[in-house]
C-alpha cells in the first residue's frame, strides 16, 4: 500500500524522538564519563558528581528515557490512527 | 477485539494473584527455615533445603506449563503482559557474573567497574528505540527470522544463526559453570556433579514448555534474586547508617572510605608490607632475568634440601613439604619463566598502595606525564567498553526474543521499561554494597590482631584461598590493609556473614545466584536450540515438517546442546569470563548494524548485511585472537601483543572496531547493489507502524 502524508509525519515524529532520546543517553553516558575526572570535584549529596552518574544518575535517566519513549510513541500511535486497539 | 482485552485482563489479574501468592509463600518459607536454624537444624541442611526447593520449584512451574503448541513454544503465545516480561527479562539478562560478581568487581576496580553498571543498563534505550517496538509488530520466533524476512532469503538467516550461536554459547557455557560452582558449594557435592545437578535443574524448565516454561519460571527466578540480594545489603545499610535505604546514603560511607584510603596509603606498617611484596616482586625478576641458570640452581637446591632432611631424619612434616616443593617446582625452564613472571605481576600487583575508590581513570604512576597518559588510556578503554557492553546488550539474541512475546507493540515499548526498571534494582544497589563491604574491611579486619578475626574468614579461607586470604606478611600479628587478598565472588557470597546475619540468610543468597545462573542458562540455550530447529531446520531443511515434528526436534536439539555445554563446563576452559564479555561483542558487531538498518534504511539490501555480519565478525575475532591471551596461546600467536593492540584497547572491548566495519561494510555495499524490491520495502513500512491500515502483509507467525 501507499503510505499517506500522516504515516510520514508519524514516522519523521517518531525519528525525532528517537534522535532527541539518543543524544541524551549519549550525553549522560559518553560526555559525562569522558570528562568524570574534571566533575569528580563536584560534590553531589556526598558522592563525587561523576561517581554518582555512573553509579546511580546515569541509570535513573536510562529509566526516564525509556519511560518518556513508550509513552511519547503510545501517544503519537493515537494521534495518528496508528494505534493497536480500539479500547 | 474486546474480548481479547479483557481475557488479557484477566491473565494479568490471575498472574498477579499467583506470584503475590508465591513471593508470600516464599518469605515464610525463609522464615520458617530461619526457626529451624535457631532450633538447631545443621548448615549443610539448610543448603539441601535450598537447593532442592527452589530447584523442585521451578520444575513444578516447567511441568505445569508444558505445551505442544507452536506459539507457545516459541514466543510462550504472544500474551505475557509487559510487567512480567520485565521480570522475565531482567532475570534472563543478570546471570551469575551479575548476581555474584557484579558488586565484588566494584569493589576491586572502584569507579573504573562502573563501566559495568552503566553498559548493562544503558543498552536497554537502545532496545526501547531501534528494535524492540519493530521485532514486536514483525512478530516472529527469532532473531534469524526478521534477517530471513528483510534481507531476502537463506543466507542473511543462516549467518544469523552461527551468530547467534556464537554468542549464546560461550555464554551459556559460563553460566553452567556458575550453576556447577554454586551447587558444589551450597552442598558439598563434586564439581562435575553440581554441573550436572544444575542442567538437570536447567532442564526441567525448558524442556517441557520451550518458551512458555521458560517464561513463567523466569519471573519466580527473578522474585528469588532480587530478594536475596537485597536483604543484606539492606541489613548492612541499617548497621552502618540506621537507614533501610543503601542506595540512598552510601555517599556518606564512601567519604569515610577516602578518609580511610588516605590514612593506610601513608601507615608505616602499610609500607612495610608493600615493600615486601616490591621485594618478592624484583626477586622473581631476577631469577626469570637469569633463566635458564636459575631453574637449574632452584632446582638442585630443592633435591639437596630434601636429601638433607631426609638424612638428618627431620620431622615428617618438613620432609613432606619439602617434597612437595620439589613436584611443584617448574618442569622445565620455559614453566618456570611463565610462573615466575606472573609472580612479579602478582607481587608487583600487591604492592601498589590501595587504589582511590571513587577517583574516576586512577593512576598511581610517580611521574606526571606518563599518569596522565596512563589515565587516557583508561578513560579511552572505560568509553569503549561501555559502548560495546550498551551495544552488545542491544544485539543479544536470547534478550531480544524476549520482546516477541508480548500481546502489543506497545506493551513491547512499556516492557522494556520494566525489564530495565527490574534490572536496576539490583544494578542501583551493586555500587553501594560495594562500597559499604570496603568500608567493613577497612576499618573492622584491618587493624585487628589476626587472633579476634572474626569466624567467617576463617572459613572462607577454607572454602577458597583465592576469595579471600588473610596471611601475616611482616609478622606483626595485626592485620594490614596489604595483606588481604580478595576475589571478587566473595563480596556478594559473604556479606551475610560480614553483615552478622544467619545462615539462611547465605543459603538464600546462594539461591539467588542459583536462580540467576539457572535462568540466563535457559533463555541461551532455548535461543540455540530454536536457532537450530526453528530456522535451521524447519525453514531452510525442511519447511513441510509437521508442526508435532517441529516440537520434537526442538527438544531432542535442547538436550543435545545442553549436554554439549554441560561437557565443555565441566573441563572448567580458562578464563570464562572473558568469554562472556566476549560474546558482548561479537553480539555487537554482528547484529546490531544490520538489525538497525532493517528497519530504519530502506535501502540497506541483502549484500549488504551479509558483508556487514561477516565483516564486523571477522574483525571482531581477529583483534581478540591477536591480543586476548587465552586465544593467543589457543591460536599460537607469538609475536609481543603490543603489536596487535589498535589504540590501546582491551581485547574485553573487540567490539569497538567490528562494529563500525560493519557499518561501513553495510553503506558501502548495499549502494553497489541494486534497491531492495517492493515487498521488502513494505515489509519495512509494516514493521514501522504498529498498526498500518490496509497494508497487505501479515508476519504474524501463531
Amino acid at each position: 500500500m501507499r503510505l499517506t502524508e500522516r504515516h510520514n509525519e508519524y514516522w519523521s515524529r517518531n525519528l525525532n524522538l528517537t534522535l532527541v532520546l539518543t543524544i541524551v543517553w549519549f550525553t549522560v553516558t559518553f560526555v559525562m564519563s569522558f570528562f568524570a575526572r574534571e566533575l569528580a570535584t563536584i560534590n553531589f549529596f556526598g558522592w563525587p558528581l561523576s561517581f554518582y552518574l555512573g553509579a546511580q544518575g546515569s541509570l535513573i535517566v536510562y529509566l526516564i528515557i525509556v519511560w518518556v519513549y513508550a509513552r511519547k510513541m503510545d501517544q503519537l500511535d493515537h494521534e495518528y490512527g496508528v494505534n493497536e486497539r480500539v479500547d | 477485539m474486546s474480548s481479547q482485552v479483557s481475557s488479557n485482563r484477566a491473565f494479568f489479574n490471575q498472574l498477579k494473584k499467583y506470584y503475590t501468592w508465591y513471593t508470600g509463600g516464599f518469605i515464610v518459607f525463609v522464615i520458617a527455615l530461619a526457626v529451624l536454624e535457631q532450633l538447631g537444624l545443621p548448615r549443610v541442611w539448610i543448603g539441601y533445603v535450598f537447593l532442592f526447593a527452589t530447584i523442585g520449584l521451578y520444575a513444578g512451574i516447567g511441568i505445569m506449563a508444558r505445551t505442544a503448541d507452536i506459539a507457545e513454544y516459541y514466543v510462550a503465545g504472544r500474551r505475557v503482559p509487559a510487567i512480567f516480561n520485565g521480570m522475565a527479562t531482567g532475570a534472563d539478562w543478570m546471570s551469575a557474573a551479575s548476581f555474584i560478581g557484579m558488586a565484588g568487581g566494584l569493589y576491586l576496580q572502584g569507579f573504573d567497574g562502573l563501566a559495568f553498571i552503566m553498559g548493562w543498563t544503558g543498552g536497554y534505550c537502545l532496545v526501547a528505540f531501534l528494535l524492540a517496538p519493530y521485532l514486536r509488530k514483525f512478530g516472529q520466533f527469532t532473531i534469524p527470522d526478521f534477517l530471513g524476512a528483510r534481507y531476502g532469503g537463506n543466507l542473511a538467516r543462516f549467518i544469523g544463526v552461527v551468530a547467534a550461536i556464537m554468542c549464546s554459547f560461550v555464554y551459556v557455557v559460563a553460566q553452567i559453570y556458575g550453576v556447577g560452582l554454586i551447587t558444589s558449594r551450597m552442598t558439598g557435592v563434586e564439581f562435575t556433579v553440581g554441573v550436572f545437578l544444575g542442567l538437570a535443574g536447567i532442564l526441567v524448565c525448558s524442556f517441557l514448555g520451550g518458551m512458555r516454561a521458560v517464561t513463567w519460571t523466569q519471573v519466580a527466578q527473578y522474585i528469588i534474586l532480587i530478594i536475596a540480594y537485597l536483604i543484606p545489603v539492606v541489613w548492612l545499610a541499617v548497621k552502618h547508617t540506621g537507614i533501610p535505604l543503601p542506595q540512598f546514603v552510601y555517599g556518606a560511607v564512601l567519604a569515610k572510605v577516602t578518609e580511610r584510603e588516605k590514612v593506610l596509603t601513608a601507615d608505616p606498617k602499610e609500607r612495610e608490607v608493600r615493600d615486601i611484596f616490591r621485594q618478592r616482586a624484583a626477586e622473581a625478576k631476577a631469577r626469570v632475568d637469569t633463566l635458564p641458570k636459575s631453574w637449574e640452581d632452584g632446582k638442585a637446591a630443592a633435591e639437596s634440601r630434601l636429601a638433607d632432611l631426609r638424612a638428618a631424619n627431620a620431622p615428617m612434616t618438613e620432609q613432606k613439604a619439602a617434597e612437595k616443593a620439589l613436584a611443584d617446582y617448574p618442569k622445565t625452564p620455559a614453566d618456570a619463566r611463565k610462573a615466575w613472571t606472573a609472580q612479579v605481576e602478582s607481587n608487583t600487583a600487591r604492592s601498589a598502595p590501595p587504589m582511590p575508590h571513587g577517583e574516576p581513570f586512577y593512576s598511581g604512576n610517580p611521574d606526571p606525564k606518563k599518569a596522565g597518559a596512563e589515565r587516557d588510556l583508561k578513560r579511552l578503554n572505560f568509553l569503549a567498553l561501555t559502548f560495546c557492553l550498551m551495544v552488545g546488550t542491544a544485539a543479544l539474541p536470547h534478550i531480544l526474543m524476549r520482546y516477541y512475546t508480548t500481546p502489543t507493540v506497545n506493551e513491547a515499548r512499556q516492557s522494556v521499561f520494566w525489564s530495565l526498571f527490574c534490572i536496576f534494582l539490583l544494578y542501583f544497589t551493586a555500587p553501594s554494597l560495594a562500597v559499604l563491604a570496603k568500608f567493613d574491611i577497612y576499618t573492622l579486619i584491618v587493624g585487628k590482631n589476626f587472633a579476634e578475626l572474626p569466624g567467617w574468614v576463617a572459613a572462607w579461607q577454607k572454602v577458597d584461598p583465592r576469595l579471600l586470604s588473610i596471611t601475616d606478611i611482616n609478622k606483626d600479628g595485626i592485620v594490614q590493609l596489604a595483606e588481604i587478598a580478595i576475589g571478587q565472588d566473595i563480596i556478594v557470597l559473604a556479606t551475610p556473614e560480614i553483615a552478622g546475619l544467619p545462615y539462611v540468610i547465605s543459603g538464600l543468597v546462594a539461591a539467588g545466584g542459583l536462580a540467576a545462573a539457572l535462568s540466563t542458562a535457559d533463555g541461551l540455550l532455548l535461543t540455540i536450540a530454536n536457532a537450530l530447529s526453528h530456522d535451521l531446520y524447519y525453514k531452510m531443511i525442511d519447511p513441510n515438517a509437521s508442526t508435532h515434528k517441529r516440537i520434537t526436534v526442538s527438544k531432542v536439539l535442547l538436550l543435545v546442546v545442553a549436554i554439549l555445554a554441560a561437557t565443555v563446563s565441566a573441563q572448567a576452559p580458562a578464563d570464562i569470563l572473558f568469554l562472556v564479555s566476549a560474546a558482548f561483542s561479537l553480539g555487537a558487531s554482528a547484529f546490531f548494524v544490520p538489525l538497525v538498518a532493517g528497519v530504519f534504511w530502506k535501502r540497506a539490501t541483502k549484500w549488504g548485511a551479509v558483508a556487514a555480519m561477516i565483516g564486523g565478525m571477522s574483525v571482531t575475532w581477529y583483534y581478540m585472537i591477536t591480543t586476548q591471551p587465552w586465544l593467543r596461546g589457543v591460536f599460537n600467536v607469538t609475536r609481543p601483543v603490543s603489536d596487535y593492540l589498535w589504540f590501546g584497547i582491551q581485547p574485553i572491548s573487540a567490539g569497538i572496531f567490528g562494529l563500525p566495519v560493519a557499518l561501513a561494510l553495510l553503506i558501502i555495499v548495499s549502494l553497489l547493489t541494486p534497491v531492495p524490491d517492493r515487498q521488502t520495502q513494505e515489509l519495512v513500512d509494516h514493521v514501522r507502524f504498529p498498526n498500518l491500515k490496509g497494508d497487505g502483509i501479515s508476519t504474524l507467525s501463531t
